[in-house]
């Protein structure tokens, strides 16, 4: 479906971050966007910074891998300078996605200082 | 007054020389045998598992560096992995290309173009990890 979002979550400030989130993306013109909360993979008091996003659209034709997550990146400079502390990409041309149709497991974010990972 | 600027443009050389000089270098949380993060952690796994030797720096350590790689390399997160001076992406792209042999290939082809077969991480200074 087109511009799908689910944020797995009950708190509200992450259903806003993961709207903005959303809305930003659509300068991809995305055919699909799944953001899911992974929050709860990783320790300490991280309910709203972690966040897992698969996306599909034609604009990564002939892109390398690198290029689209820098794309991605830039779009969401912000929250990444702010809220989001990690943001695992998994970004796909309609044809790869038609082919793949499975997203790879984000790792446990375990033991102590994590839980402000990979900001 | 310009020391600020002349301060970061030098931790961007550190990190340019860095990269030059290391063929193979993660830049990760924590070190090898005490990742700080699960990213982190499969990254070091992935690039042990390909069996190339790479150096490593800890950004937790290395605050300077922390902050201006991301300006260096247009990359916000970490881990990020380079070879032969290009960024081949974080743990994402990193996992995508191990499961499908890219990632070896990458490394064995940069280690056999310096003719090297060792298989030890070192961070930057050139302390092996055991």
């Amino acid at each position: 479906m087109q511009g799908v979002i689910v944020a797995e979550t009950g708190y509200r400030v992450v259903v806003e971050i993961a709207d903005q989130i959303k809305k930003k993306l659509q300068l991809l013109q995305p055919a699909r966007v799944e953001l899911l909360n992974e929050s709860q993979l990783h320790a300490g008091p991280a309910s709203d910074s972690h966040f897992k996003l698969t996306l599909v659209t034609d604009q990564f034709d002939g892109q390398p891998a690198v290029k689209r997550h820098q794309a991605v990146y830039k779009i969401l400079q912000e929250e990444l300078a702010g809220p989001v502390h990690a943001l695992a990409l998994h970004l796909y041309t309609p044809e790869e996605w038609e082919s793949e149709k499975q997203v790879p497991e984000s790792p446990q974010c375990a033991g102590k200082n994590t839980y402000k990972s990979t900001s | 007054m310009t020391t600020e600027a002349n301060t970061e443009n030098s931790v961007e050389t550190v990190i340019q020389d860095q990269i030059n000089n290391n063929p193979i270098i993660l830049y990760m949380k924590g070190n090898p045998n005490a990742p700080q993060c699960g990213f982190s952690a499969q990254t070091v796994q992935i690039l042990m598992a390909c069996g190339q030797k790479f150096a490593y720096v800890d950004i937790l350590s290395n605050p300077d560096i922390r902050a201006n790689l991301p300006k260096v390399s247009d990359w916000p997160t970490f881990p990020q992995l380079f070879v032969d001076g290009e960024l081949v992406g974080g743990c994402d792209i990193m996992v995508d290309m191990y499961q499908k042999g890219e990632l070896k290939t990458l490394l064995d082809e940069s280690a056999a173009s310096r003719g090297e077969v060792t298989e030890v991480a070192e961070d930057v200074e050139g302390n092996a990890q055991v």
